[in-house]
């Protein structure tokens, strides 16, 4: 990557490439320029675009298509830079084919002021690799009592509304959060999980929680919130998005709502796709998550609705967490799993088990949370951003936490066999990850 | 554990029941052996019970109470098993208020780690303790009926004993208010009753549990009063089991709550011979590890 700067000057043409435009679900043979930081051709089944001092890489065959977009993760600054930085997020994200991230309020002090915004914007130009953006915290201080300044907010350049891993029990808050949105057509974000229903819960309540005598946490405590927000939103007509759902009973609350024109739309966290509450095991720490992994059929109605398309999104929810909190009996130790980087391979299991195709969830992972913020990425056309993602979804390889470009190292994923293999990503049409050869 | 494997170390009890009731109860399985007695919560009856099985047995026992969590104090449980470890002890005696932590330290450790209760985990001791009360007032424990009544939500006791019961061929049964009964508790080889009158249906063991004081005031259940009057075990309910029906409790009881105290000390009761049967069983546990120790 010695020619960084060189490439972002020059015309970059990717040829030989199986490119993918999730946005349309073509899938086809062909190859991209990219001048600009902007994609300046895209070649269906063409020639390759060639010409004086372009640059050529060959793909080879494998995937090209836009960078992910991730709507939920936790970047650790400020405040938490023992668990991830900016710099070291990034990293990771880019590692992982995200070439934009949505990063979580709930840091210290949280993201409820421009000022914030703007820190975390400066300091991500000096050291992310990849883009960042800020969903704005919901309630001043996260309280759950005070709304923020949504239009001040949104113009320093917050892309959403939420309180990170707090949902927003208040329910009278959010009837005016959401009234009050419809001036700004803000988006809304809740964590579905009502905190007196969670109790003091630590997994999915069932009969794996009972075999291992941990307090679980029922599915009401997700559809309890969901469908009250989903009143609301209905009452309000704000735009309403269910941070991640985990239960069959939820996407079918969300089924409904979308029939009926309610402007909602959710994501899934690729944990409750990819693991279930068994993968708990002897009181696996790293598998402690909000919301916690539930029974298979839930995972399966997950992995289904989204085939459907009644989840929208697919998010990493990638929570860093150090030794410390995590080195604790289940109960005690925190919530949250790395996930930024393994989250594309993981989210192969899905297509190699024919439950979904590559274009349509790589939609999920692009296309659909870019245009749910408005943002011209997630597409593979002209005149959008060359934030890409050449990958080979075939190539097996063994996840080996040592080799995470987190700071935290809180992977459930850790020496699981996976497929699909970033080869390199692109953001403003610069290189900013490519694997090591073999 | 198989079956065959529960009643040699039940049979092993039985030898250490008749030392404990020798004048001379010393035995030297144990001698130069160092056992740390180490209790995250606080439990009088167990750590004695725990701290007299490892003297009889000849080894030095060091009783540590961690009082409340470790971690307020800034350590970790991990710290406290390591640091612990250093000091070379045999076999670590562990109580934790967490699910699952004994399982997390004894990973920790290179010694020999034994479960005095996690959580709403398990309580093999206790399990041990119970069945073999059984065996020496029944016989068998084999067809049996026993019906476990109260708290089987946070009860480590319930877990254990549904488990080692099944093991051995008993019927299981689980009485309780719905507040109390864990999801899915059903799959574990049980059946379930509210009403206590049916449960108790030709029971041959009635095993009650304690229920704590901050549950039984409008959290799981509105009152003691009403608790008592549905699940708390009186002469009236009992004559609903069997005519020889034997009654047990871990302790401590919480007398007029789970159980009245005309029951806890009439002539059904077993639950002194328990506390008896602890200590030997106890015994016989850390006997068995002693075999499996480094340089035995």
């Amino acid at each position: 990557m010695a020619d960084t700067q060189d490439i972002a000057t020059r015309d970059l043409a990717i040829v030989n490439a199986r490119l993918i435009d999730p946005a349309t679900g073509r899938e086809e043979a062909g190859s991209v320029l990219l001048r600009n930081g902007m994609i300046a051709a895209v070649e269906w089944q063409g020639a390759p675009a060639t010409g004086e001092g372009v640059r050529r890489i060959d793909a080879k065959g494998q995937v090209l298509t836009p960078g992910l977009v991730d709507l939920r993760a936790f970047l650790g600054e400020p405040g938490a830079e023992f668990r991830e930085t900016l710099g070291t997020g990034s990293q990771a994200a880019a590692a992982g084919g995200v070439t934009t991230v949505v990063c979580r309020p709930d840091t210290n002090p949280p993201i409820d002021d421009p000022a914030i915004i703007d820190f975390v914007k400066r300091r991500a130009r000096d050291k992310a690799v990849v883009n960042v953006l800020s969903c704005a915290a919901l309630t001043k201080g996260l309280h759950g009592q005070e709304i923020t300044e949504f239009g001040l907010l949104l113009e320093a350049g917050a892309v959403a509304f939420c309180d990170g891993a707090r949902g927003l029990r208040n329910p009278q808050v959010m009837r005016r959060a959401m009234i009050y949105a419809r001036n700004f057509d803000a988006l809304i974000m809740n964590h579905v999980e009502d905190p007196e229903l969670r109790g003091s819960g630590v997994m999915n309540e069932g009969e794996f929680a009972s075999r291992k005598g941990l307090p679980g946490i029922p599915v009401e405590a997700e559809t309890v919130m969901l469908e009250r927000d989903i009143r609301l939103a209905r009452a309000s007509g704000a735009r309403y998005h269910a941070a991640m759902i985990s239960c069959a009973e939820s996407a079918e609350l969300v089924r409904r709502a979308k029939q009926d024109g309610v402007r909602v739309t959710c994501g899934v966290s690729i944990n409750n796709l990819t693991l279930n509450e068994n993968d708990v095991g002897e009181y696996r720490t790293f598998c402690k998550v909000t919301p916690p992994l539930r029974h298979e059929d839930d995972r399966l109605a997950m992995v289904a609705a989204l085939a459907e398309g009644v989840i929208d999104v697919v998010v990493s929810d990638h929570d860093p967490q150090d030794v410390e909190t995590k080195r604790q009996p289940f109960a005690e130790c925190a919530d949250g799993a790395l996930g930024i980087e393994t989250m594309l391979s993981a989210a192969q299991r899905m297509v190699q088990a024919g439950q979904i195709g590559l274009p349509q969830l790589l939609a999920a992972l692009s296309a659909r949370p870019a245009a749910l913020l408005g943002l011209s990425a997630g597409r593979l056309a002209v005149g959008a951003p060359a934030d890409l993602v050449l990958f080979d979804p075939e190539a097996p390889f063994v996840v080996d936490k040592r080799k995470l470009k987190s700071r935290a190292k809180n992977s459930p994923f850790d020496e699981a066999r996976l497929e699909g293999i970033v080869q390199a990503t692109f953001v403003g049409g610069r290189v900013v990850y490519e694997a090591e050869p073999g | 554990m198989s079956h065959l494997d529960i009643e040699a170390l039940l049979d092993r009890a039985e030898d250490y029941v008749a030392l404990s009731r020798q004048v001379e109860k010393k035995a030297a399985t144990l001698r130069g052996r160092t056992q740390i007695n180490l209790f995250f919560e606080p439990s009088t009856r167990t750590q004695a019970s725990f701290e007299l099985a490892g003297k009889r047995l000849g080894a030095d026992v060091m009783n540590m109470s961690v009082a409340s969590s470790s971690v307020k104090k800034g350590e970790t449980l991990i710290d406290t098993a390591a640091t612990l470890n250093a000091m070379r002890p045999d076999i670590i005696v562990v109580r934790h208020h967490a699910a699952g932590a004994v399982n997390l330290l004894a990973r920790k450790v290179g010694c020999s780690v034994v479960n005095a209760g996690d959580g709403a985990h398990e309580h093999p001791t206790q399990a041990l303790l119970d069945a073999l009360t059984i065996r020496r007032n029944k016989g068998r424990i084999q067809g049996l009926t026993v019906a476990i009544c109260g708290d089987i939500l946070h009860s480590r006791v319930a877990r254990s004993n549904i488990i080692l019961l099944n093991a051995l061929g008993a019927k299981v049964r689980l009485i309780a208010p719905t507040t109390l009964l864990p999801v899915g508790i059903e799959r574990m080889g049980v059946e379930i009753f509210t009403d206590m009158n049916k449960g108790l249906e030709g029971a041959d063991i009635v095993m009650m549990l304690r229920l704590q004081l901050e549950r039984m005031h409008g959290a799981f259940v509105p009152s003691p009063k009403e608790y008592f009057r549905y699940y708390g075990l009186d002469h009236e309910k009992l004559e609903r089991a069997q005519a020889d029906a034997l009654v047990m409790h871990p302790g401590p009881m919480n007398r007029g709550v789970e159980i009245s105290s005309a029951v806890a000390d009439g002539a059904q009761s077993l639950i002194r011979e328990q506390v008896e049967m602890g200590v030997a069983v106890r015994m016989a546990v850390l006997d068995a590890l002693a075999q499996h120790l480094p340089n035995a």
